[in-house]
């Protein structure tokens, strides 16, 4: 089912009578196209879930339309908007086993939907194998792992075969090996299944690795929509640049002239085609080569290896952060006394963005 | 080890002794009173051990009026005030404008003094020279012919007893339920939203259970409340509980000790032990009951 969000606003009003409304979604525009999985990604409380909350139906917008292929689902209740939610902490309801958990949306429905107990146990042990928990049915959820409950509440969720699967922060609960490992599981059940995903996640690393899209938010605002590794090779601002990738981007403060780009006094890269002007460069970790004749010095800190990169943290004064990252081949040699550290750049790993706006130039 | 023992002893002492002074020492001579029959105050002595004051007592009329009534008050003010307690707080829980002022409103009986309230329940029901009292002045208003609740009827009176008991053990209850109400996490109610439950099966398959050890803790301790019932029906009907025909298995135990046929230790000795064995049953039951209703998350 693909989803459109048409000028999609939600205000909360303001705690006391005269502050300002709290814009937690802004004027949202975009199209999810049918059966892929898509990632929300942004700091926490730029409106993430408020976004997933409208979807589902939970909050309702103060603007703008929602619709669920060419239906209009703006005014439908949850319950009738047909998605599957999974929350952050699973809400299983923990005086029902596994089953009855997963039963649970298929008694409410009614009328000719109506099913009989047979065809319940049975859609739930299909749902319960999909999620490969189906030797849980009878236990209750306090005596399951933490990623079993989560393929529980999958499984809840995915029982009535809903239009869209809303997932918030699913992975955030669990620890780093779990995780590891259920967002591969979360990757082949939303293929197997086919249903359009979104989930929701704070985590760069995990909506990059298994999205087909994402969607990067910032303070209710959409700052980009595109393929991960677009996004990461092509962001559109500061913000998409820096929130995106581990380590993050480093940022300096430079200038071009006459077609090159300075930090500090030292021309590091060729810009024929730019004019005069102050900018925000941010390069990739990785977009650094040690060069001895490289024409950006740096001020070397320490090395730290980690096996098959190395990892060189050094400093420069027009950097904006406290250090510099730069992750390079381990073949490269460093000497343990070296003060300074030279490099070349990547071209295509260095963007330019604009002193005020931020945006990419 | 055994230096720590000492210690440790020690500093029970003082509980011990309060303890064994006002607990363990009553406990043991109300059993002793119990079969010591044809007990004399004055002189201290006894003819007999054995069951003779069970016997006395269950065979009193007064006992046996007063047992009902014990039991006409739990079987009715329990559930009730308990349900009406849950619809309340129910309601409490789902308002969000005036809700704490709705609260403060129903937690006021609680804090309101024992004698203020009776003078309210004797404006609202109790018949005068001058007045009949505004529950008769409303029933003669749709055309019905005025009851006297103190003095009347068993069965007005029962109903005023009920009423007032009610009234004064809700609030409790109503604080209670609405804290773990809203103790219940919000996620449960949006997931079963989304999963299309109606509100009378979340009801009933989610807020239920996940309160359910706090109404159980209601009704066990309701339960022994209601069969301890003496000081409200003395504000209501004064302290010849007898004569009005309103008296309790307390309110039989204290006559048989202080009132005004009273003197006898070992018949209220007997009653008290009755009261204990029913009570005990009741919470037994009670516990059996609820094993498999109440879900302890």
């Amino acid at each position: 089912m693909k989803i459109v969000l048409k000028n999609l606003t939600k205000r909360f009003p303001s705690r006391n009578k005269k502050g300002q409304d709290v814009i937690a979604v802004n004027n949202f525009n975009f199209e999810i196209p049918d059966g892929q999985l898509i990632g929300l990604l942004g700091p926490s409380g730029c409106g993430k879930s408020t976004t997933l909350n409208l979807i589902s139906g939970l909050e309702t917008p103060t603007e703008g339309r929602i619709f669920f292929g060419e239906e209009d689902v703006t005014e439908l209740p949850p319950e009738e908007r047909g998605v599957g939610l999974v929350f952050q902490n699973y809400a299983l309801y923990p005086h029902l086993t596994v089953e009855e958990n997963i039963i649970f949306p298929l008694q409410n429905l009614k009328g000719d939907k109506k099913m009989s107990r047979e065809v319940m146990h049975q859609k739930a042990v299909e749902t319960a194998k999909l999620v490969q928990i189906d030797g849980l049915m009878d236990r209750k959820p306090k005596e399951l792992s933490g990623g079993q409950q989560q393929r529980v509440a999958i499984a809840r969720a995915l029982v009535k075969i809903p239009r869209v699967l809303l997932l918030d922060e699913p992975l955030s609960n669990l620890d780093a090996r779990l995780r590891l490992q259920t967002r591969e599981e979360l990757r082949r059940i939303q293929r197997d299944t086919g249903v359009t995903t979104i989930f929701v996640t704070h985590d760069q690393e995990e909506a990059m690795s298994i999205s087909d899209l994402i969607i990067v938010m910032k303070d209710g605002v959409v700052h980009q929509i595109g393929k991960p590794q677009e996004v990461y090779d092509n962001p559109a601002n500061l913000f998409v640049a820096q929130f995106l990738g581990t380590p993050q981007i480093n940022v300096f403060s430079g200038w071009i002239r006459d077609g090159k780009l300075y930090i500090g006094d030292e021309a590091v890269l060729e810009l024929p085609e730019h004019e005069d002007r102050e900018v925000w460069a941010g390069i990739r970790p990785e977009g650094f080569i040690p060069d001895e004749n490289g024409p950006f010095t740096c001020n070397m800190e320490r090395v730290e290896v980690m096996g098959r990169d190395v990892s060189v943290v050094s400093n420069h004064p027009q950097m904006t952060g406290r250090c510099i990252r730069s992750i390079v081949s381990s073949e490269n040699r460093f000497e343990p006394d070296q003060k300074k550290v030279r490099f070349s750049l990547k071209p295509y790993k260095v963007f330019l963005f604009d002193r005020e706006s931020e945006e990419r130039v | 080890m055994k230096k720590n023992n000492l210690k440790a002893w020690l500093y029970l002492l003082p509980a011990i002794l309060f303890l064994g002074v006002f607990m363990v020492y009553p406990l043991i001579d109300v059993c002793v009173y119990s079969v010591e029959e044809n007990y004399n105050f004055a002189s201290q002595s006894f003819t007999g051990v054995g069951l003779g004051n069970f016997r006395y007592v269950l065979s009193d009329p007064y006992f046996v009026q007063a047992l009902k009534n014990t039991f006409i008050i739990v079987a009715i003010t329990v559930p009730l005030s308990t349900g009406f307690a849950l619809l309340i707080s129910l309601g409490l829980s789902s308002i969000k404008p005036l809700r704490n002022a709705f609260q403060t409103i129903y937690f006021l009986p609680y804090v309101t003094n024992t004698l203020a309230v009776g003078l309210v329940f004797m404006i609202l029901f109790k018949k005068t020279a001058y007045t009949d009292g505004m529950v008769n002045l409303l029933i003669n208003k749709f055309g019905g012919s005025s009851v006297d609740f103190i003095e009347g009827p068993y069965w007005a009176k029962m109903f005023v007893m009920c009423f007032y008991t009610i009234w004064v053990v809700m609030p409790f209850k109503i604080l209670i339920l609405t804290s773990a109400l809203a103790s219940v996490n919000q996620d449960y109610y949006k997931a079963a939203k989304v999963d299309g439950a109606t509100s009378g099966r979340i009801f009933r398959k989610i807020t239920l259970p996940m309160i359910s050890p706090t109404v159980f803790y209601l009704v066990i301790t309701g339960f022994i409340g209601a069969f301890k019932a003496y000081s409200d029906e003395v504000a209501l009907f004064g302290t010849n509980l007898n004569a009005a025909g309103m008296n309790t298995i307390v309110g039989y135990v204290y006559d048989m000790l202080y009132g005004d046929s009273g003197g006898y230790p070992s018949y209220a000795a007997a009653a008290a032990l009755i009261l204990f064995a029913i009570v005990f049953t009741i919470t037994y039951i009670n516990l059996t009951f609820s094993k498999n209703k109440v879900q302890y998350m």
